[in-house]
């Protein structure tokens, strides 16, 4: 659609993008007042002064430092990973010949279908087999590899990397692996950089499996979990709810506005859901 | 490319740029008189030459070879473990496998009313996100789509609620759709409506529940339509408004035949999401059991899974759980691509 757009356009976006901001700064403003004043009607919807109150006794409630630190690690930990052996396979996938490659990339695919979330029993009973549970390496271990990581580096590296540059450094006597590391590695850094950060966001809000696989340590949504479980009874302490659900959720919003754009980026050059 | 590249290997090995380091593989090497006469050499232009033969032919396996070992131990396996422990018994005092029993945990599965009725509510819950978040989505792709001053501030802006994790977003709907003084209530109340029990009756519950999936996805589907939306040409657009085509007689008639495979990967994606919600309801919940409502009146077929096989420890009829909504995830997925063809098809304008 060619023409320039008019103010109603403009005024159809603007409502998008308020009701998607409302929901968060209202829950912002409920987080800085007291639990009485949470309660009121009509709610308040201006900031309040007690966001700091609140903020210590979300301290107090939970351990929330050591939780954040615990998610940090952990996805981190599966981002790093998952970048590493995507590149590495999509990179296979993409610019080697070799016997069964058809095959194995159609296998990738195939499995991206295929929800994993559907075998947390038996991942489960393997965790507590191995003594793994309740540590965070049960935690990370089931997104060290991703097949959608595999898939996107092999789809951005198709075009990426000429192949006339991998037979100059196979020239210059570069071995496999040097070539990937000084050919394919620098022209994969854009999208190297976008299935980090969507990693990274994926096992950062990841509730289910850690809930399986944890029982006393805590990544953030799980100690958000509990601020709730406390919260709950006579009268549910929203102010105190929503402080912790506001920072639970800081750390992503400034993410996303140091990267928004690249997030934009990624997900228009079709990357799928986590 | 293979040829070449050894020839060069042993022909100019002295030719490496002084800046490179050789990499670690190979630093064992002399790097700089490989190919400079005498027996000794030869024979080290022989093994450097088989050498990296093997290591054009390994190369490329151990590579892919991470990938695959990981997935096959957290991946593969776990599924194929589903299967088999679906068709046995479980002891749970003993912790043991107990007794092949066939198809008994399925037929188990199938006569509970509660996972009759957990499947209801996720085909429900289901059909109130997907519906409404695709058709938003599109408009606001389509809104999007134009010359906008800033394009790049709306596209960011729309993303705003994808990264708040699903776990506060249930909190901070949670609080909106509060039964006693939840804002919507509010709302509800000050144009002289009933307040609605959010969280106690069936169907409004799964409104509730909807509302929050929707939220969080559909400024991320319209990104991926207007990805799609873009490449239409714009000439196309410019003959049919001569032929005096409106704006969305131009959407349905052009746009969205045009972008029918977009349009069937979102719906594909959707479908295999939306069947799985488990965080919205475990946490909408505010009894103490969160096992979907006091009346199980929003508990999903995720939730159902994991109720039944990590709290109950009931792991075989667990499993058989799984691979149902396994079958029945495909079967709504192919459903769903059937309808999407069928509705996105070429017409005449």
């Amino acid at each position: 659609m060619n023409r320039r757009p008019g103010a109603l356009v403009y005024g159809l976006l603007a409502a998008f993008v308020v009701g998607s901001a409302l929901p968060l700064y209202w829950s912002f403003m409920i987080g800085s007042h007291t639990r009485e004043r949470a309660l009121d009607t009509p709610p308040p919807l201006l900031p309040g002064g007690h966001f700091l109150d609140n903020a210590g006794r979300v301290l107090n409630t939970i351990d929330f430092w050591q939780a954040m630190l615990n998610s940090l690690i952990v996805s981190t930990v599966c981002a790093t990973s998952v970048v590493f052996f995507s590149t590495l396979a999509g990179y296979s996938f993409a610019k080697l010949r070799f016997r069964g490659s058809s095959p194995l990339m159609g296998f990738v695919v195939m499995t991206m279908a295929v929800p994993t979330q559907l075998a947390i029993v038996p991942l489960f009973i393997l965790m507590r087999d191995y003594r793994l549970l309740d540590t965070l390496a049960a935690v990370a271990l089931p997104t060290l590899v991703t097949a959608f990581g595999v898939f996107f580096m092999r789809q951005y590296l198709v075009d990426a990397v000429p192949d006339e540059l991998i037979e100059a450094a196979r020239m210059d006597g570069c071995s496999m692996i040097r070539t990937f590391w000084t050919v394919a590695v620098p022209a994969a850094r854009p999208a190297m950089a976008i299935l980090f950060l969507f990693t990274f966001m994926q096992v950062w809000t990841d509730y289910m499996w850690p809930l399986v696989a944890l029982q006393k340590t805590e990544t953030l949504q799980i100690a958000l979990d509990r601020l709730a479980l406390t919260g709950q009874g006579q009268s549910t302490d929203y102010a105190l709810l929503l402080a912790g659900t506001a920072m639970a959720t800081v750390p992503l919003l400034v993410l996303f506005v140091l990267t928004g754009r690249q997030l934009v980026t990624g997900i228009m050059q079709g990357a799928l859901k986590g | 490319m293979t040829a070449p590249a050894e020839a060069g290997t042993a022909a100019q090995p002295g030719n490496r740029p002084a800046s490179r380091r050789p990499a670690g593989s190979r630093s064992g090497e002399d790097p700089g008189d490989g190919g400079r006469g005498g027996r000794r050499g030869e024979r080290r232009l022989l093994r450097r030459e088989r050498r990296a033969r093997w290591d054009v032919k390994l190369a490329p396996y151990v590579f892919v070879s991470p990938f695959f070992l990981v997935f096959a131990v957290v991946g593969m396996f776990p599924l194929a473990y589903t299967g088999y422990l679906s068709l046995y018994d479980w002891d749970r005092l003993a912790y043991a496998r107990g007794e092949f029993i066939g198809l008994d945990n399925f037929r188990w599965v199938l006569d509970d009313p509660l996972f009759t009725k957990s499947l209801v509510n996720t085909l429900s819950i289901f059909a109130m996100s997907s519906i409404p978040q695709v058709v938003i989505a599109v408009t606001v792709a389509a809104l999007l789509d134009q010359q906008l001053r800033g394009s790049t501030f709306w596209r960011i802006s729309v993303l705003l609620p994808f990264v708040v994790a699903p776990t506060a977003a249930v909190l901070i709907f949670g609080t909106l759709f509060s039964d006693r003084s939840g804002l919507v209530n509010e709302l509800l109340n000050s144009v002289g409506l009933e307040p609605i029990r959010w969280h106690v009756e069936r169907w409004w519950s799964h409104a509730a529940i909807s509302s929050m999936v929707n939220w969080r996805w559909t400024g991320y589907n319209a990104l991926i339509f207007l990805a799609a939306m873009q490449a239409v040409p714009r000439e196309v657009y410019e003959s049919a408004s001569l032929d005096g085509a409106g704006r969305v007689r131009q959407l349905f008639h052009i746009t969205l035949p045009m972008i029918r495979p977009t349009v069937i990967f979102v719906i594909v994606t959707t479908t295999i999401g939306g069947l799985q919600i488990f965080t919205e309801p475990r946490l909408f919940d505010d009894t103490a059991q969160r096992e979907g409502g006091a009346d199980h009146q929003y508990m999903t077929m995720t939730l159902y899974v994991y109720v039944k096989g990590i709290e109950d420890q009931f792991y075989g009829r667990a499993s058989a759980a799984a691979w149902l909504l396994f079958l029945f995830i495909i079967t709504i997925v192919l459903a769903n691509y059937a309808a999407t063809r069928w509705l996105t098809r070429r017409r005449a304008l």
